[in-house]
């Protein structure tokens, strides 16, 4: 009995981390976003569901698997996240937040609603031969869609760590999240460098959207249930940590699935909400944010 | 300027010819030419899009034939039939109906949904027009004392029953019976009722298996990794699955995935197994798992007829009791009319109030209401996926093909 309960505490656990390692991509982007430029990216969810759909119809017009068609997605969201910051978002840095809000808001309905137009309502997933496939690991069955995504999601984490710690514009988009000022006094090109931050954003966004839908079908009602995701995600790491985007999501993703074995599985959403709570109570910045004070 | 008409032999002959080519037409002209003026409006209610997609078009496909069937089997009527889209939501649903009433609509079918029938039929109560429903099995739609609708499907416990009572044939043909079960279902307005009712019916019924677990989950949930995960954990030894069309195909692929292989996957009476987009996303591992639910008379001329114009017109898709149910919701809109001769309110009502139909489409005895507006007479059968195909493995008279149980494993050689 107890053998078996803890083999299937394992089993969650081991689940909710490979499903957490994903949603911690898809928050890193917002959590880039505002780390750098302190702009809250309200179409976050939005632009994931975008991704999804472009894997969905690379994968079901050209036959590319997701997978494949990451890096070009991840750099198509790069290219339009690198442009809208210039064209639309740059006015508003610096503005009331509400004014972001809204802005961001209209960014999200528009793509919402083109997703819809071209689409339609109806749910969307990919059909892969590997979908039915799984790994023993011991006494522990792996989902080799959950592990080629948490793989692939570790990956693209590494690098963006390797982008931002080793490269000069990495290192330059760090400074000026540290001091803006500063930034422009060493003449660093401050807006270039958010733009180029969008554009990483973005970038992972895309990415975790062209791994999500190995995982779940899309639908353009998802994206609201995204953003609400990513926001509790990156609120319980701490609002602008990579790090804390991170462990969020692990945190999220291993809570849902041990609730969810120990409870009610239709219950498991309240404990990542009930995990908000606490941590907006016990510690505001949250568990890897740094305190205003 | 005055015009003289004169009634000539000529006339005469041309008009005896003309009533001489009508009464000697074959009969189909005729029932072509009774099919044009004053015809019923009909609205069909059905979730085409969102969550329910997929079943909603299966519905739908059965309605697009209806008229041509109708008039195969010389039946004098051809109905007008409006396609209402209820995006699998009770509030477009209810949004929907007011629109078709609006725009003329004089009985109202549908909705497959439990949820968005009862949205519909209060405003079909509320508006006096009468309601068809031709898929929804929550008890209180024909338990509400409503004068406005019948309903020509089973409620939940006579669901439950029929398919209860199967499970234990299934049993007794095979040899073979588990001693325990998990019980899986969607949270909607559908799956509540038939959890409620399992659970109510179940120490009636002397089932030979214990229901360790009832495990729900939202109808619209993307992953069901967790809720496999527990319903593996409790090392059941039958699912027992209330289920809609994409969980069905999320929780078959879960337990391919965990590797978790009961002695079978029988449902007590739902959906979600047999559609069409089921055979075609699991491909093999489709096969071996069974519904225990009402089916399409094989033996039936207007089965017959129906499955003709179907496969004519959509080569492509299987008829399924989805759309079987829709035709035979429109059927029952058609007799109505045909009685009443009227297309006032109360007078399809009682009309549908008195329907015998002895020659339809789905098992059982003829299409008739209870008081309360409930066709009790539709029987389940138990239909097997074999070779990708819904199969009635029992009742034995009824059998297209014999009972395989248990369920072969996920790879087994039987699966290609």
């Amino acid at each position: 009995m107890t053998s078996d309960f803890l083999l299937n505490l394992a089993q969650a656990v081991t689940k909710g981390l490979l499903t957490g390692m994903v949603y911690g991509l898809m928050a890193l982007g917002l959590s880039v976003i505002f780390g750098v430029m302190r702009v809250v990216n309200f179409a976050h969810g939005e632009m994931m569901v975008v991704g999804m759909y472009l894997a969905w119809m690379g994968f079901e017009y050209l036959e590319v698997s997701p997978l494949l068609s990451l890096p070009l997605i991840a750099a198509i969201f790069f290219a339009v996240g690198y442009g809208l910051q210039r064209s639309l978002i740059s006015p508003f840095i610096g503005r009331p937040e509400h004014q972001q809000f809204l802005l961001l808001l209209a960014v999200a309905i528009l793509l919402v609603n083109a997703c819809l137009a071209i689409a339609g309502p109806d749910s969307r997933g990919v059909q892969m031969e590997s979908q039915f496939d799984s790994y023993e690991l011991g006494p522990l069955v792996l989902d080799a869609v959950r592990l080629h995504a948490a793989l692939a999601a570790v990956a693209i984490a590494l690098l963006l760590w390797l982008f931002f710690s080793r490269t000069r514009t990495g290192k330059s988009i760090r400074a000026a999240a540290d001091n803006h000022l500063a930034a422009l006094v060493v003449g660093l090109d401050v807006r270039r460098l958010y733009a180029f931050t969008f554009g990483v954003g973005a970038a992972c966004v895309g990415a975790a959207g062209a791994l999500m839908i190995t995982i779940i079908p899309v639908t353009p009602f998802l994206a609201a249930e995204y953003t609400l995701l990513a926001f509790v995600i990156v609120i319980v790491g701490g609002l602008g940590s990579m790090t804390g985007a991170l462990m969020g999501g692990l945190l999220i993703g291993v809570s849902e699935a041990v609730a969810g074995l120990l409870v009610q599985p239709s219950l498991k959403s309240m404990f990542s909400f009930g995990l908000l709570i606490l941590v907006l109570l016990l510690r505001p910045q949250g568990l890897f944010g740094k305190s205003n004070s | 300027m005055t015009s003289r008409k004169t009634f000539t032999r000529r006339h005469l002959g041309q008009t005896a010819l003309a009533g001489a080519t009508l009464i000697g037409a074959p009969l189909p002209l005729r029932y072509a030419a009774a099919q044009t003026a004053g015809n019923l409006k009909v609205a069909l209610l059905l979730p085409t899009s969102g969550i329910q997609a997929q079943i909603g078009q299966a519905c739908r496909r059965g309605g697009d034939v209806a008229n041509e069937v109708f008039a195969d089997m010389k039946m004098p009527v051809k109905l007008e039939i409006a396609n209402y889209d209820t995006e699998s939501k009770p509030d477009v649903a209810r949004t929907q109906a007011e629109k078709a009433i609006d725009a003329g609509a004089q009985m109202l079918v549908g909705a497959f949904d439990s949820g968005q029938t009862i949205a519909i039929a209060q405003v079909a109560e509320q508006r006096g027009v009468p309601m068809v429903v031709n898929i929804a099995a929550a008890p209180q739609i024909t338990e509400q004392g409503y004068k406005f609708i019948v309903r020509n499907f089973p409620t939940a416990p006579m669901l439950i029953t029929g398919a209860l009572a199967l499970h234990k044939e299934i049993f007794k043909v095979s040899g073979k019976t588990p001693k325990t079960a998990v019980l899986m279902s969607i949270n909607d307005t559908f799956g509540t009722a038939m959890v409620n009712g399992i659970k109510a019916l179940f120490p009636k019924l002397d089932m030979p298996y214990e229901i360790v677990d009832t495990i729900t989950y939202d109808p619209a949930a993307k992953d069901l990794s967790v809720e496999v995960g527990k319903a593996k954990a409790t090392k059941a030894e039958l699912l027992m699955p209330v289920s809609r069309l994409n969980d069905a195909k999320l929780l078959i692929q879960e337990m391919v995935k965990q590797r978790w292989e009961p002695m079978g996957v029988m449902n007590p009476g739902a959906p979600g197994l047999y559609e069409q987009d089921f055979f075609k996303t699991m491909g093999k591992y489709s096969d071996f798992l069974i519904s225990n639910v009402p089916w399409l008379d094989p033996k039936s001329a207007m089965t017959q007829a129906l499955e003709k114009r179907h496969a004519a017109k959509f080569p492509k898709d299987q008829l399924d009791i989805n759309g079987g149910f829709t035709f035979e919701g429109l059927l029952v809109a058609a007799q109505a009319w045909l009685t009443a001769k009227s297309t006032k309110a109360d007078a399809l009502m009682d009309a549908l109030r008195k329907t015998r139909i002895d020659q339809h489409v789905i098992i059982g005895g003829p299409i008739q209401f209870d008081a309360k507006g409930q066709n009790v007479n539709i029987k389940a059968a138990a239909v097997e996926n074999l070779k990708r195909k819904p199969t009635v493995v029992l009742p034995l008279e009824a059998a297209a093909a014999p009972l395989v149980f248990p369920m072969p494993g996920w790879n087994d050689k039987r699966r290609t």
